[in-house]
């Protein structure tokens, strides 16, 4: 049974359609990347699957029983600690005090935070150290799905790196589901089981890929191949770097 | 547990703080100075020297009846300042949250702050006499725009996008503006309440004055009928502590302690 299931979800905003027909399911433990180009509605796609956006049209099934999100800026609060912003969904959740200060030191670990961050205000953090804390914090109530809307985006190549195999073993450990939101073609292929493509104009997925082997298993010069095949001979990943999103109606 | 190091963080905050008041002493300092090239210029009939003045001030605080007239106005001043805090920040929010509303009262807001405030206490005193409510009245509509303006433009200009990180993790629309958007309100509503504290103290005066309603007001109204300079200055330099005394009895802490995370941000040597 699928964790999430989309089925011909549609979005439109003041009466311009971004997404179309859209249907898509996420089974326990898999990591589903969502690629397209930029514009293309895959945040608002995200923001609809999480319960931010209503729909248009479509339905919605959340066979899961709890979720997180890490957005693409880290949406830290300036006013309160690191470890205010990552406890703050146990704040939410009404979790007794006492516990809070060990899980999340325990969460802030996992996302490669040290203790002596946790005191420290989001202006006080580098960028890196930011999406740590904002990691933390999806990781913080142990949800069973994720939702990672291009949360990388903005840092370096090897910093990506790091971050991206940090959430590859925090997947295989605590064991969530997530629809892992990108337009980087290698993170999609390093980090995911199967891989969804989101047709340009938002019309329905365009296809999708399975990139043999496991997250994490794969080694690095067959995740560039892969993605040199992909760009070059696939038609499906063919306009994923091409369109602008100030182009669309 | 961590009570000690959070007492030692506020301690270290208030030595910060007093040091600090270096600066401004050193800027009283000057003032003094002007003052008393001033009086040295022009004499003591226009300009009495700032140490007299200060002499008549303590004079006037010996005798006892300064004492209760500065309550009477400090009294006034804040029942009027907490009347506009009250509503201007319940309508304020209000109407940041609902776009209409906000429409509705753009017209209304610049009709009240184009209308001079001595109107307002010609009008308050034909309908209420030399009262408490007619000073309450004058600086409630005086000092209510700014604090309005401020709550609307904390509800607008926050960041959205903590909104939908709270809801993300389960927080409904009261948790989230308690625990999200009231913080980011409070930063823009906090100058403009301290802009309000102090036009509510000067209209309090002024209205005292005009509405001859007793306070440092009618005090100042008798020493200008006897045309006596040194009291008049020493009125309103009792007047001037008393509002600096509340600011930063009653809004500064406050303040302080919602924005510790600001003074994290400033770079060394820039922290005040
Ligand atoms: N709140 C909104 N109001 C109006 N238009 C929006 C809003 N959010 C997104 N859009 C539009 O929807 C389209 C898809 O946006 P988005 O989902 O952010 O794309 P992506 O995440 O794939 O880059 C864009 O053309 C964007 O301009
Ligand atoms: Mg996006």
């Amino acid at each position: 049974m699928s964790l999430l299931e989309l089925n011909r979800i549609g979005h439109a905003f003041f009466g311009r359609t971004v997404l179309e027909g859209i249907t898509l399911g996420v089974a326990r433990q898999e990591i589903v990347a969502l690629v397209g180009p930029s514009g293309s509605g895959k945040s608002t796609l995200a923001h609809i699957a999480a319960g931010l956006v209503e729909p248009r049209e479509g339905r919605i099934a959340r066979h899961y029983l709890r979720h997180a999100m890490v957005f693409q800026e880290p949406r830290l609060m300036p006013w309160a600690t690191a470890a205010g912003n990552i406890g703050f969904p146990l704040r939410l959740s009404r979790a007794p005090r006492r516990m809070r200060r060990r899980v999340i030191a325990d969460a802030a670990l996992r996302a490669g935070l040290l203790p002596e961050d946790l005191g420290k205000y989001p202006s006080e953090l580098s960028g890196g150290m930011r999406q740590r804390a904002a990691i933390a914090r999806a990781l913080v109530t142990d949800p069973d799905f994720i939702y990672f809307d291009e949360p990388f985006t903005a840092l370096d190549v090897a910093l990506k790196r790091r971050m991206q195999d940090l959430v590859i073993e925090a997947a295989a450990s605590a064991r969530f589901a997530a629809l892992f939101i990108t337009h980087d073609l290698l993170e999609a292929i390093r980090i995911s089981h199967r891989i969804l493509v989101l047709d340009a104009g938002g019309r329905g997925i365009a296809g999708e890929r399975l990139p043999p082997g496991s997250p994490g298993t794969r080694d690095e010069a067959a995740i560039f191949a892969l993605r040199q095949h992909y760009l070059t001979a696939d038609p499906l990943f063919a306009h994923i770097h091409d369109i602008d999103e100030r182009l669309r109606p | 547990m961590s009570l000690l190091s959070a007492c030692l963080d506020r301690l270290a905050r208030l030595g910060r703080f007093l040091w600090s008041a270096w600066a401004g002493l050193a800027g009283l300092a000057l003032i003094g100075a002007l003052w008393q090239a001033g009086h040295e210029a022009y004499g003591d009939f226009i300009l009495t020297a700032p140490l007299d003045t200060l002499a008549a001030a303590a004079r006037l605080m010996h005798e006892g009846r300064a004492q209760e007239l500065l309550a009477l106005t400090t009294a006034r001043a804040l029942a009027g300042f907490g009347l506009c805090a009250l509503i201007g920040t319940l309508f304020g929010v209000a109407a940041g949250y609902s776009p209409a509303t906000l429409r509705l009262s753009r017209p209304i807001l610049t009709l009240l702050l184009g209308v001079p405030p001595i109107a307002w206490i010609v009008l308050a005193m034909i309908w209420f006499g030399p009262s408490d409510l007619t000073v309450a009245v004058t600086i409630l509509i005086s000092a209510t725009p700014v604090v309005f303006v401020g709550a609307v433009e904390g509800v607008v200009t926050r960041d959205r996008g903590l909104d939908d990180m709270a809801q993300v993790f389960g927080a409904g629309p009261l948790r989230r503006f308690l625990f999200v958007s009231a913080r980011q309100i409070s930063a823009q509503l906090f100058p403009a309440l301290i802009l309000a504290l102090g036009s509510a103290f000067k209209v309090a005066i002024m209205a005292e004055l005009l509405a001859n309603a007793g306070g440092i007001g009618g005090a100042l109204a008798r020493a200008r009928a006897m045309l006596d300079i040194a009291e008049a200055l020493a009125w309103v330099s009792l007047a001037v502590a008393a509002l600096i005394a509340v600011e930063y009895i009653l809004i500064r802490p406050v303040r302080a302690e919602l924005e510790r995370w600001r003074e994290a941000a400033a770079p060394w040597g820039v922290k005040r």
